[in-house]
């Protein structure tokens, strides 16, 4: 099932006499508003902490984003194909608890990460079999593998956790490439601009866009829409395989309930970077700059030594803000 | 006729086969006192699952209802220990009226701003919790706090069952009428099955979709003292991911994702479905870890089912009449 509702009949398209010029549409977009808010945010923080413009304060912040933001790409690319994942928190403890059991049998780092990476893997295909083959709505599917997934860890681990992982797969979620650039940082760079030219610059992703705008017409233009679901499915589950590999790594430990909540950031950073949730339309440089706002922004609010679940209310806040603010305004110059 | 066409049917079946296997090996889980532990353990997840009902028939989704649960039951018992004189009539009034409030934020965000009901659940969800941090700063209100009679109330027992049971009852019945024989009932039903034709009868599917919001939050506020009261302790992660347990119910009893599907007897049945299980998983020894990992399967079994249900051969005609318009 897309998220679209069927019962939004979109309006007749209004064609322009005169088409805006690119600088000027550019001005305009989303993401320029996202990149000005994201600057305004920044100067805030840099008045509102003395700690706050400081290079390893700084490098530090980017931990706020970069593990969510590997899910966001895959997830910002599921969505605009018109389906969601929710279990991707559930996928991320379902790997880690993988891994700590491939660690307690005595596999080294390398054995480490693939293991997290393959048992992200079969989760994503695990959903999108489920979704493309049987024909389930998404949203349910993946509810019922949020529920499934983090149950598996709990049956594992019950109230316990694994700790001492290996010294060198401390790397991957507190190493540094150079400097303060950290090797997250390194891969979410990576990952943005392949996400990037995937989406915005290949067959695949003209076929995504296809597909979330109509998969009807997608279908009959001859896309293999189950088959690219199917794939953005996969991707999923192997992003969050990778997040899982960093978090674990950084964490030093593996809980139950390990990125609990988690899945709520990823999907709020998508639509934060302009992603409709109804599908279609969406980019990933929006994407990478909602998630550097919302690093800065949890960052700063920690600075501030605001409690965690009082962040939680301007992520809520955010999310719901990010759609409400525009409808508001097209409401009010309606009528 | 195929029974799988009766999700009632296949659930009492399926729930009777669970009782007897149980009752194979352990003949006291199914002794009369038992079941109605049982009936009364599950009460807070029937009524929840009554109320998203109404949400998923309107092709919406309610996944804050457990933070607004908590949220209700932070505040009614806050107010228990500022004022624990207050007759706990006007507790419960009030702690409905909370939840109906919440719920409204919920279905106008929907309604008015046409907002996909996911987003709007998935961000009021965290915000009702964050809330419950900054009204009770983080802290427990612990069972002394509380009145005994704030505490006692879920507890007497009428008829041999307990007030949680009989308001329990008295809400699947309450339903059960709103649902088959009222305007309101009949629009819910009419606004998800088809929106467009529903708007061609003059049923407002917007405020449609807001009134099932309105009546999941008051559900969810008065399941909210019930809860507080019950457990007498009150915290801010409460009843956290209970959502998924109240949307499990919901698929379990053969509510239709896509809207229009449904019925009260399936919601309670498949709450009860869960309930039973909650209850004999220590009962035959299992470790009450794999629960998540039960209700998870079981999700993704009844959402099949649902599936192989739906297609049936009216179905299809639509679907082509609805892609031809």
């Amino acid at each position: 099932m897309s998220l679209a509702d069927p019962d939004m009949v979109p309006a007749p398209r209004q064609i322009p006499d005169r088409l805006a010029s690119p600088a000027a549409k550019l001005l305009k977009s989303w993401e320029s508003l996202l990149l000005l808010v994201a600057v305004a945010v920044f100067i805030l923080n840099s008045f509102a902490s003395p700690y706050f413009l400081d290079a390893w304060s700084l490098s530090d912040a980017t931990f706020n984003f970069t593990e969510k933001a590997m899910i966001a790409f895959a997830m910002a690319l599921l969505i605009i194909a018109g389906e969601i994942d929710l279990s991707v928190a559930s996928i991320i403890a379902l790997c880690s608890t993988a891994m700590g059991v491939v660690m307690q049998m005595g596999g080294g780092t390398g054995a480490l990460v693939f293991t997290g990476l393959a048992v992200g893997l079969s989760c994503g295909a695990f959903n999108g079999l489920l979704v493309t083959r049987l024909g389930l709505p998404s949203i349910v599917v993946t509810i019922g593998t949020m529920s499934l997934f983090r149950g598996i860890s709990y049956i594992v681990l019950g109230d316990g956790a694994f700790r001492g992982y290996p010294e060198g797969f401390a790397w991957f979620g507190q190493g540094y490439v150079f400097w303060v650039i950290t090797v997250e940082m390194v891969i979410f760079t990576l990952l943005a601009i392949v996400f990037g030219v995937v989406l915005h610059k290949t067959n695949f992703g003209r076929q995504v866009y296809a597909i979330g705008n109509n998969s009807t017409a997608a279908l009959f233009s001859g896309i293999r829409v189950q088959r690219v679901k199917m794939i953005l499915f996969l991707l999923t589950g192997l992003m969050s395989g990778l997040a899982a590999v960093c978090l674990t790594s950084r964490l030093g430990s593996t809980r139950p309930s390990i990125a609990s909540g988690m899945e709520l950031e990823v999907v709020t950073m998508v639509v934060l970077g302009g992603v409709s949730i109804l599908g279609g339309s969406g980019s990933i440089p929006g994407v990478v700059i909602a998630a550097i706002l919302m690093g800065l922004v949890t960052f700063g609010l920690g600075l501030l030594n605001v409690p965690g679940i009082v962040m939680s209310i301007f992520i809520g806040l955010m999310l719901i803000g990010v759609i409400a603010v525009p409808r508001l305004f097209k409401m009010a110059r309606g009528k | 006729m195929s029974i799988l066409k009766h999700r009632e049917t296949l659930l009492v079946a399926v729930i009777a086969a669970m009782l007897a296997l149980i009752a194979s090996r352990f003949p006291g889980f199914v002794t009369p006192g038992n079941l109605a532990a049982v009936f009364t353990d599950t009460a807070p997840l029937m009524i929840l699952a009554l109320g998203q009902m109404a949400v998923i028939l309107t092709r919406c989704i309610d996944l804050s209802v457990a933070a607004n649960l908590a949220l209700t039951g932070m505040a009614v018992a806050l107010l228990n220990t500022v004022a624990p004189g207050l007759p706990v009539v006007l507790t419960i009034a009030l702690a409905i009226g909370m939840g109906a409030l919440m719920g409204a934020i919920n279905g106008l965000l929907v309604w008015k701003l046409d907002i996909p009901s996911i987003v709007v659940t998935l961000g009021t969800m965290t915000i009702f919790r964050g809330i419950i941090f900054l009204i009770s700063d983080g802290q427990w209100v612990n069972a002394h706090e509380m009145s005994a009679n704030f505490t006692g109330f879920p507890r007497i027992e009428i008829l041999g069952l307990p007030v949680l049971a009989w308001i329990a009852i008295i809400a699947i019945a309450a339903m059960g009428l709103v649902m088959s024989r009222t305007v309101l009932g009949r629009s819910i039903f009419a606004a998800g099955s088809n929106p467009h034709a529903a708007a061609y009868t003059g049923i407002d599917v917007g405020r449609t979709q807001f009134a099932a919001f309105v009546i999941s939050g008051a559900l969810a506020g008065l399941t909210g003292y019930l809860w507080i009261a019950r457990y007498a302790v009150a915290y801010v992660d409460i009843a956290g991911g209970f959502e998924l347990d109240v949307v499990a119910a919901c698929v379990i009893g053969g509510i239709s994702i896509a809207g229009g599907v449904g019925t009260v007897a399936g919601a309670v049945l498949g709450a009860l479905f869960l309930g039973v299980i909650k209850n004999a998983l220590p009962v035959v020894d299992i470790s009450p870890f794999w629960q998540l990992a039960i209700s998870g399967a079981a999700i993704l079994i009844a959402v099949a089912f649902n599936a192989r249900a739906g297609r049936s051969k009216g179905r299809v005609i639509l679907k082509s009449a609805e892609h031809a318009a």
